[in-house]
């Protein structure tokens, strides 16, 4: 038998490493160590009921469970086979305790559809994934279905973008099928490029097999026998698994030339992108797959009526794609019971940031913040305080406490300053600075602006210098208003969504923050410590024991005092080297957000 | 290989492989081989899954256990890369983080060679679809 202890931060805050130390004494005094083992286990994702103890192999599942209960817990259930009911989970819904944690609700904040695969098949190996029903669903359109069959499921489904706009899948397919050609194509939108996102990369990389059949299915629906897959060159190992799943599925004839023996062929190709943002916006993907610079053009055209080579072209992004089999398999129905009123069906978010748990999860729209970040997060990383969630990425902006209990859906992320986005999340904690974290973004912007309309080059540009200023201590106080009429501005007048959307970070954080940059700019302070030009060094009178170190190794004599006597700096004079700090020997001399003017000598 | 011409061939390929995994899933005797899967995505690979990887091929070959050792996908463990699931026949999968070298030996020798849990094991806390018979 083994008892199995959750050690995650959240449970070990609670006493878990105390528990399963008195497991281990308990079980020595019974003479039970060799039959009864403790193991130290990772998190469970339910640090809400923890510490969590789990038994095996009847998986009963103990929450809450404190010290004290060890002992109960060997008596009763490993020595008399009995179950300890009061610490079982006891069912918000049917008052009912649940033993084994797989009928636990909490099991079901993840929901794994587009990952359905992931971590458990062998990417490069199709039979693998053909005994997960890869393909299955090719064949029953190919066979059942007609093109326009297909596509009502997929709208029925209520099947949206996945990429970040949420248009419905559906309906794009249908326009571009409408659209009279002699050749259209399907194109996979895999450029991700918010910092921190990395959905896409593990579907290619984890399920190849999924995408490649959807594109299929999608040409079949469209009339389409061409499919681009637009991958970033900076993602090496998808690009080798992709080229070794269509190689594969070329051997089995499930892409290729008349597929399961229909009229249908299909043929998939790879693009790589060189890794510029506004290449995932879709004009300017495909005007560089076209060879072309990658900048985007005004829409209408709509790349559904003229995009790849001026033919008719389907964009969807790589999660997107991941859906669609698994929604031919199940059945429009099945997915639209997942999910929110206008969202259906499962995210995938990357959890970055300072947060326990990092990881890939996927969760059914509508799930909350907080369920995220406390429950399958795991929390914010040392018991620090959450201070702001940051999703959408740069196009996004950050939610904060007030949000934490908004369902996740395209609609209420809008209607909370932020947006859905691709999927990445970075949670801050007290420590973060947000003017900090604003200006980082920008200046992914002004890394990443093509530079074709002059409100995204320029006026970004002219933001980030605000915000330089700002975070330097030299904002004079019309810089606040200044900031926020440019952001208006570029919102307004932008040529594409990268651009329009490019100052939802400085937005976002002065809607929420902004007596964080009340203070910067009045104060000269930065609460969290981030903003090097607003950190002082002071002495500390207390520690100080006036020994003149400090004093000679300044190089801009900042420094005053008599021997033996506590020294002070004159923050006037201070240049911030830190060379003082590096000689005290005392640590009388620290790094502080603020200083008392009194002590400066005149 | 055989092309798939039908869905009826494909059914029957999946039959096909479907028995072959199963049989190294749910095989009651001790004979069957063990299943050992290293989680292989960019970023498992950056924490070190490569060489976690080699020293499981290596190892269980060394100690003559019969196993497959295969790569897949991102388990969406990334706090606890190197992420690495075992299966011992009959048994549920097992998935252990934070596998170096030195935790990969204790897994070799206690878990898979006496069935004996080691610390860093990873729950499982998510739902997937399931099949359901068609």
């Amino acid at each position: 038998m083994h008892i199995l202890v959750c050690d995650g931060t959240g449970c070990r805050s609670s006493q878990s490493g105390l528990i399963s130390e008195m497991f281990r004494d308990e079980l020595l005094r019974k003479g039970l160590k060799n039959e009864v083992q403790v193991i130290r286990t990772g998190c469970f994702g339910f640090c809400e009921k923890g510490p969590i103890v789990k038994i095996l192999p009847d998986n009963t599942f103990y929450t809450q469970v404190r010290p004290e209960d060890t002992a109960e817990i060997i008596d009763e259930h490993i020595i008399k086979g009995r179950k300890v009911t009061r610490l079982l989970y006891l069912d918000p819904d049917t008052q009912e305790y649940v033993s084994d944690s797989k009928h636990m609700g909490f099991y079901k904040k993840q929901l794994r559809v587009a990952l359905r695969n992931c971590g458990l098949i062998d990417p490069e190996n199709i039979d693998e994934a053909i005994a997960r029903d890869a393909y299955q669903a090719l064949g029953k359109v190919l066979s059942e279905y007609t093109p326009e069959q297909t596509i009502d499921i997929i709208k029925r489904s209520g099947l949206r973008g996945r990429g970040g706009a949420g248009f419905p899948t559906g309906l794009k397919w249908e326009i571009t099928g409408k659209n009279p050609a002699d050749r259209k194509y399907v194109v996979c939108n895999a450029d991700e490029g918010d910092p921190g996102a990395f959905m896409d990369r593990s579907i290619l990389e984890g399920d190849p097999h999924s995408v490649l059949e959807a594109m299929a299915i999608c040409g079949y629906c469209i009339g389409a026998s061409n499919g681009l897959i637009y991958v970033r060159a900076e993602y090496p190992l998808a690009v080798k698994r992709l080229k070794v799943a269509i190689e594969q599925a070329h051997q089995y004839g499930l892409l290729g030339e008349h597929i399961f023996g229909t009229d249908f062929s299909f043929d998939i190709k790879l693009r790589y992108g060189a890794g510029a943002f506004v290449c995932g916006e879709e004009t300017a993907l495909i005007h560089s797959m076209e060879g072309k610079r990658g900048e985007p053009t005004n829409k209408p055209p709509f790349p559904s009526q003229s995009g790849y080579l001026g033919k008719p072209t389907n964009v969807n992004n790589v999660e997107t794609f991941a859906n669609v089999p698994v929604i031919i398999l199940k059945g429009a129905e099945w997915f639209s019971s997942i999910g929110t009123e206008k969202s259906k069906g499962t995210k995938v978010f990357a959890l970055a940031g300072k947060i326990n748990n990092v990881g890939l999860i996927e969760v059914p729209m509508g799930t909350t913040l907080r369920e995220i970040i406390f429950e399958i997060g795991g929390g914010i990383k040392n018991g620090k305080k959450f201070k702001a969630i940051q999703t959408g990425g740069p196009s996004g902006g950050c939610l904060t406490e007030k949000h934490l209990d908004t369902p996740i859906d395209y609609e209420s992320l809008t209607a909370a300053g932020s947006m859905m986005g691709s999927g990445g999340m970075i949670v801050l904690d007290e420590d973060d600075c947000m003017v900090s974290v604003a200006k980082y973004y920008l200046g992914f912007i002004v890394e990443e602006s093509c530079g074709k309309c002059a409100p995204c080059r320029i006026g970004n540009k002219r933001l980030y210098e605000i915000l330089e200023r700002i975070t330097k201590g030299k904002a004079v106080p019309e810089d606040l208003d200044k900031l926020r009429n440019l952001c208006n501005v570029i919102r307004d007048t932008a040529l594409c969504g990268l651009g329009q959307t490019s100052p939802n970070p400085v937005l976002s954080t002065l809607n929420n923050f902004i007596e964080e940059y009340e203070e910067h700019v009045f104060e000269k302070k930065c609460r969290s410590g981030q903003c090097h030009d607003l950190l002082y060094y002071v002495i500390d009178e207390e520690e100080c024991t006036g020994c003149g170190a400090c004093k000679r190794v300044c190089p801009v004599n900042a420094i005053s005092g008599e021997k033996k006597q506590p020294h002070i700096i004159d923050q006037k004079i201070c240049i911030k080297c830190g060379s003082c700090m590096e000689k005290c020997q005392f640590d009388a001399i620290n790094l502080k957000n603020e200083y008392k003017s009194t002590t400066v000598s005149v | 290989m055989t092309e798939i011409k039908t869905l009826a061939d494909l059914k029957k390929k999946q039959e096909e492989v479907k028995s072959r995994i199963d049989l190294r899933n749910k095989a009651e005797n001790p004979e069957a081989r063990v299943q050992v899967k290293v989680a292989m995505a960019t970023c498992g690979i950056a924490a070190g899954a490569k060489k976690v990887m080699e020293y499981f091929v290596e190892e269980l070959e060394k100690r003559n256990i019969d196993a497959i050792v295969t790569q897949t996908g991102c388990m969406g463990y990334c706090f606890a890369e190197p992420t690495v699931e075992v299966i011992l026949p009959g048994k549920e999968a097992m998935v252990f983080g934070y596998v170096d070298n030195v935790r990969a030996d204790e897994i070799i020798e206690r878990y898979i060679k006496h069935g004996e849990l080691v610390d860093g094991i990873i729950p499982q806390n998510y739902d997937t679809i399931e099949h359901e018979e068609r």
